[in-house]
């Protein structure tokens, strides 16, 4: 036997099933027949590791990528990278993306019509550091129509894609801000039906991190797929 | 106590936006050994319509089964060295196409070897959480005692094919069905 690690299975109702009739894209794109399911072997328990340099002095503040400041309110977006077992991923790359204050992102397919802000692109990148934390400078993106039903508005949010230590874990997810009106008729989020899942994919305001007569603070954790116990740790 | 894993949350159709820094579709530099191979082919969505706002994600072994330990992907990379790792955009039609080194053999967990493979993840707008499936080569003689494989209906089990295009073993098609009767297989872990 080949010893190596084990990745756990997911709680019940904390993944999205990939057919969610409600998020009408999903129905045309989501499998129809049973996934295989398969053990682990050392293809999914290895993955890409990415060098920290990657990341380009800078690319962690959003509000800084162009000559004048953009438009909106500036925020601080800061958490730690968790797996299932409480413990930190160390130097694992962050890649975030978003719209702008008004709604709109620097995208060719956006069509929506609201203005682009000349000095906001709307990507960062960052690396954890070896306690798993983070720290993002953005502005707070501003909600946009997306016609998935009538009158259909997606709360505002900000795409994070986390790769972890291994295939496995790899983790594209969006965080949302609390009190938003529109995240109760929002088919992305309410795809799962653990209550508390969703609720971890909402940032808490964050006093200690809010920099005064700058930015406010918001909190986001993230936790990645653990390991399964071995015997050795056990 | 176990903290559950985040919820997934779709990439939507604006990824290009944060996904675009890590495009990579040439996986293997001028000085990597192994066999070179072009893998092309098509997304298709329920109504056979190409899928124009996904990216596949490939992780794959060297040409002598070994994963890479580090990725350096910025400007410092070495030539030489195969990190197994690509990025691929669809384009308008759904089309994509990367370019490779064959993968070497790898361990099966029971000790046996498994079929040369190649990991690929799916995601577009539409999928709340990615598609996992596997990219295998015809012709190699591992692919009938590979245990991935063995656990697929025969009939399913060339989804996962990268077949010659006319002949030449440097250049395979690839699709990937999102649904219908070719649907690729996907699997779970």
């Amino acid at each position: 036997m080949t010893e190596f690690t084990r990745y756990l299975r997911v709680l019940p109702g904390t993944q999205p099933d990939h057919l969610h009739p409600p998020y009408v894209s999903s129905r045309k794109r989501a499998p129809r027949k049973p996934l295989v399911y398969m053990p682990y072997t050392i293809s999914e328990v290895t993955g890409p590791v990415f060098d920290p340099d990657l990341a380009k002095p800078g690319s962690f503040d959003l509000t800084r990528q162009h000559s004048g400041a953009p438009l909106g309110e500036r925020i601080v977006v800061s958490g730690r990278v968790l797996d299932e077992s409480n413990r930190p991923v160390p130097h694992t790359l962050i890649e975030i993306w978003q719209a702008n204050a008004a709604g709109r992102y620097l995208h060719t397919v956006d069509q929506h019509n609201a203005p682009l802000d000349p000095n906001f692109t709307g990507c960062g990148q960052v690396f954890t550091d070896e306690q798993g934390h983070y720290r993002l400078v953005t502005i707070r993106p501003g909600e946009y129509p997306w016609r998935n039903h009538y009158n259909a508005w997606r709360p505002a949010h900000i795409h994070f894609s986390l790769f972890g230590p291994a295939f496995a874990t790899r983790l594209v997810t969006q965080m949302y801000f609390p009190g938003d009106p529109l995240l109760q008729s929002d088919p992305i989020f309410n795809c799962v039906s653990d209550e508390k899942a969703r609720d971890r994919l909402i940032s808490v305001f964050d006093w200690e991190n809010t920099i005064p007569e700058q930015a406010l603070g918001y909190r986001f954790d993230i936790v990645l797929r653990g390991r399964e116990a071995t015997p050795m740790e056990a | 106590m176990r903290l559950p894993a985040t919820t997934s949350q779709t990439v939507g159709p604006f990824f290009d936006l944060g996904c675009a820094p890590l495009y990579r579709t040439e996986l293997a530099g001028p000085g990597v050994s192994g066999e070179r191979v072009g893998i092309q082919g098509r997304l298709l969505d329920g109504d056979g319509q190409g899928v124009p706002d996904a990216i596949l994600e490939v992780w794959q072994a060297d040409a002598n089964g070994e994963y890479a330990q580090q990725a350096g992907l910025d400007s410092k990379a070495d030539e030489n060295a195969f990190f197994g790792f690509g990025r691929i955009p669809t384009d308008a039609d759904g089309n994509f196409r990367f370019s490779t080194i064959k993968p070497g053999s790898v361990s099966a967990p029971d000790g046996t070897r498994q079929a040369p493979h190649i990991l690929v993840s799916v995601f577009a707008r539409g999928l709340l959480t990615r598609l996992v499936t596997r990219i295998y080569f015809p012709e190699e003689p591992l692919n009938e005692s590979d245990f991935v494989l063995r656990m697929i209906n025969a009939g399913r089990r060339r989804t996962l094919m990268a077949k010659s295009v006319s002949g030449r073993k440097e250049l395979r098609e690839w699709n990937v069905i999102l649904q219908g009767t070719n649907e690729t297989v996907f699997f779970d872990f």
